[in-house]
C-alpha cells in the first residue's frame, strides 16, 4: 500500500535520512522504532509532503505521492496524527474533529463518524465544548487520534502516541491502534515505547541515525538478541 | 454632578462606543491577516483610504449613497488583496533568504503607492459625501417626554455604528461556524497541522488577506459619511489600527473588539475632557501602557480569567 524507496532527506545542509526504504502492507500495523533524533518524525514528515526528500519515491497505492501537494494527501486516505499532538489549541473537541473531516466523502459522513470517534473515546464526547489547550496529555492525544480518523483514512500513521502519557493511558491508547486496524484501517506506528510497538506490529523497521539498520516481524524483533540489550534494556 | 455634567459623560461615552465599534472592524481585519500570515499589514489604513474614494467616486458620480456602497466596495476591495497577496506578498514570502521584516517593508511601500495613486487620481484636496442626513440627529426628548437629561444620537454615526457590529457579527459567524472560517483560524493556529488536515493554506493566507481588505474597506464605507477624506488620510488609520492589534493581542478578533472599544471610548474622553487636540497622543499613551503592562494583550488577560 506504502512503498518508500531510497528516500535521503535534509534538514537545512544536515542530511538526516540516508538511503531508506520500507514499505506497509494493507491491513497490517507496521512499526518504525528507534531511539529519539534517530529520524523517526522526519519519515513521517517525508510522507505528508511538509518536508520533501532530496531523492527517492514514495508510492502510495500505485501513485507516486513525492511530489504531490501536501494538502491533498488528506484526501487520497493518508492520515497523519504529528508528534506532540499538535491541535488547534483555540477551538473547541468539536471544531478540531470537523478540521479533520473537511473534505469528500469525510465532509458527508461527518456527522456518522463523529459518533464513531466518541464510541472509541466516550471522554471526548463529554469534552466536545471544551478547548483542546485545556484538555489534559491524555485527552488530547485521544482527541488528536479521533481528529486523524475523522477523514476515513486509508492509512493512518502515528508519531509517538505514548510519548509523555501515563502507563494506563499507553495501553488504551495501543488497544485502540489494534481496534483502528481490525476495523481495516492499515497503521503506520513510529515510537520509542519498543515492547508494546513490537508487541502489536506485524512488521517493523529499526531506525538508527537516519537509516534502517534492522527489519523483520514484531515477534522476530521482540526476541532479537540486539533489540533486547540496546532497546529493551535487558 | 449636575445633570449638565452627566449629559456630556453620556455624550462622551456613547460617540466613544460607535467611534470604537468602527475602530474594532479596523482592527479586526488587521489582526485577522496578522493571524494567518504572520505579518503587521502596514497599508491597512490605506486599503480604508481606496475604500473610501470608491464610495466618494460613487456618491458624487453615481449618487449612489456611502452605506450601500459597501457593496460595491468590500468586494473590490476583496479582489484588490487578493492581487495584492498573489503577486507582491506571497512571492516575497517564499523567497527563503529574505527576512520577515520584508514583507512588513513591503506592505509600507504599498500603502505608499496606494496614497500617491490617490493624489494623482482625486488630488489632494479634501473631500466628503455631503449626504442629506449629515447633520440629522434623534434626540431622547423624541421618544422619552420627561427625560431628566437631553441626549443627541447622530443619525450617520448611529448607522455606521450599526452596520459596523452587523458586519463583525457575520464575521464571526463565518469564523465560528463554516469550514472555511475555522480552516482559516486553523491555519492562524498550526499551519503545518492545517496543511495535514487538507487545508490549502496558500490560498488561506489569500482569502485572509482579501477578507481583511473587504473588511477594512467597508470600514471606509462607514467613516466616509462622518468623516473628511484626503490621500494621506490611511497613515493615521494603520496606526488607529495597528494600536488595537498590539492592545487586543496579535491575531485575537475578541481582542481587537474589546481593544477598538477601549481606544474608541478613551479617544472620545481625551477630546471632551483634555482637548480635541489631545486624541492622538492618548492613543500613543494607550500603546505604550499596553507594551509594557500587558504584553501579550487584552486576550492574554481574558485567558488568564478562563483558565485561572
Ligand atoms: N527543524 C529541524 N531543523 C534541523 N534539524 C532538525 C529539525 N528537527 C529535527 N532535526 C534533527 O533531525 C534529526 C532527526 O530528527 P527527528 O526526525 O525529529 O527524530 P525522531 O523523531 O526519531 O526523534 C535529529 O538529529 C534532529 O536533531
Ligand atoms: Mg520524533
Amino acid at each position: 500500500m506504502l512503498e518508500i524507496g531510497h528516500i535521503d532527506v535534509f534538514y537545512g545542509d544536515v542530511q538526516v535520512i540516508w538511503d531508506v526504504s520500507f514499505c506497509v502492507k494493507r491491513g497490517e500495523i507496521a512499526a518504525l522504532i528507534g531511539a529519539n533524533g534517530a529520524g523517526k518524525s522526519a519519515i513521517l514528515k517525508t510522507i505528508s509532503g511538509i518536508v520533501r526528500s532530496a531523492a527517492g519515491k514514495i508510492v502510495f497505492n500505485g501513485k507516486e505521492i513525492q511530489n504531490v501537494e501536501p494538502y491533498r494527501l488528506c484526501e487520497a486516505g493518508i492520515s497523519h496524527v504529528p508528534e506532540a499532538r499538535r491541535l488547534f489549541a483555540e477551538m473547541t473537541v468539536n471544531d478540531n474533529l470537523d478540521m479533520g473531516s473537511l473534505k469528500g466523502n469525510a465532509k458527508k459522513d461527518r456527522e456518522q463518524t463523529k459518533a464513531m470517534v466518541f464510541d472509541l473515546f466516550p471522554r471526548l464526547k463529554e469534552r466536545r465544548n471544551q478547548l483542546t489547550g485545556t484538555l489534559s496529555g491524555g485527552e488530547q492525544q485521544m482527541a488528536a487520534i479521533g481528529r486523524g480518523l475523522m477523514s476515513k483514512p486509508s492509512l493512518i500513521m502515528f508519531d509517538e502516541p505514548s510519548l509523555g502519557l501515563a502507563p494506563i493511558l499507553v495501553r488504551e491508547i495501543f488497544s485502540v491502534i489494534t481496534k483502528i486496524r481490525e476495523e481495516g484501517t492499515t497503521v503506520l506506528i513510529i515510537e520509542q515505547n519498543v515492547k508494546q510497538t513490537l508487541a502489536i506490529a506485524d512488521r517493523a523497521y529499526v531506525l538508527a541515525n537516519g537509516k534502517i539498520v534492522m527489519e523483520g516481524t514484531g515477534k522476530s524483533l521482540l526476541n532479537d538478541e540486539y533489540i533486547k540489550t540496546a532497546y529493551l534494556g535487558v | 454632578m449636575t445633570s449638565v455634567q452627566i449629559e456630556v459623560l453620556l455624550q462622551t461615552v456613547i460617540s466613544g462606543i460607535f467611534l470604537g465599534g468602527l475602530y474594532a472592524l479596523l482592527g479586526i481585519g488587521m489582526t485577522l491577516i496578522m493571524g494567518v500570515m504572520k505579518i503587521i499589514n502596514l497599508a491597512h489604513g490605506e486599503l480604508m483610504m481606496v475604500g473610501m474614494y470608491i464610495a466618494y467616486a460613487l456618491f458624487s458620480f453615481f449618487h449612489i449613497d456611502p452605506y450601500l456602497s459597501i457593496f460595491i466596495a468590500a468586494p473590490a476591495l476583496f479582489l484588490l488583496g487578493v492581487m495584492l497577496q498573489k503577486f507582491l506578498i506571497n512571492p516575497v514570502l517564499t523567497v527563503e533568504s529574505i527576512l520577515p521584516e520584508n514583507q512588513v517593508i513591503l506592505t509600507v511601500g504599498i500603502g505608499m503607492v496606494l496614497s500617491n495613486l490617490a493624489t494623482i487620481f482625486f488630488t489632494s484636496d479634501y473631500r466628503s459625501t455631503p449626504v442629506e442626513y449629515a447633520t440629522k440627529a434623534w434626540y431622547i426628548s423624541d421618544f422619552w417626554k420627561g427625560s431628566p437629561i437631553e441626549l443627541s444620537i447622530s443619525f450617520a454615526w448611529s448607522v455606521s455604528f450599526f452596520f459596523a457590529v452587523l458586519i463583525t457579527a457575520l464575521l464571526w459567524f463565518f469564523l465560528a461556524k463554516t469550514d472555511m472560517g475555522k480552516s482559516i483560524r486553523a491555519t492562524a493556529q498550526d499551519t503545518d497541522a492545517a496543511l495535514l488536515m487538507g487545508v490549502n493554506v496558500k490560498k488561506m493566507r489569500i482569502i485572509t488577506f482579501g477578507l481583511g481588505a473587504a473588511l477594512v474597506g467597508a470600514a471606509g464605507c462607514l467613516f466616509i459619511p462622518i468623516y473628511y477624506l484626503y490621500p494621506d488620510l490611511g497613515g493615521q488609520f494603520t496606526l488607529i489600527a495597528f494600536v488595537i492589534t498590539i492592545l487586543g493581542g496579535l491575531g485575537s478578533t475578541v481582542g481587537a473588539i474589546v481593544g477598538g472599544l477601549i481606544l474608541g471610548l478613551f479617544e472620545s474622553l481625551t477630546a471632551t475632557y483634555i482637548g480635541m487636540g489631545w486624541a492622538p497622543i492618548g492613543r500613543f499613551v494607550i500603546f505604550i501602557a499596553a507594551l509594557i503592562f500587558i504584553p501579550g494583550g487584552i486576550v492574554s488577560l481574558l485567558k488568564k480569567q478562563r483558565f485561572g
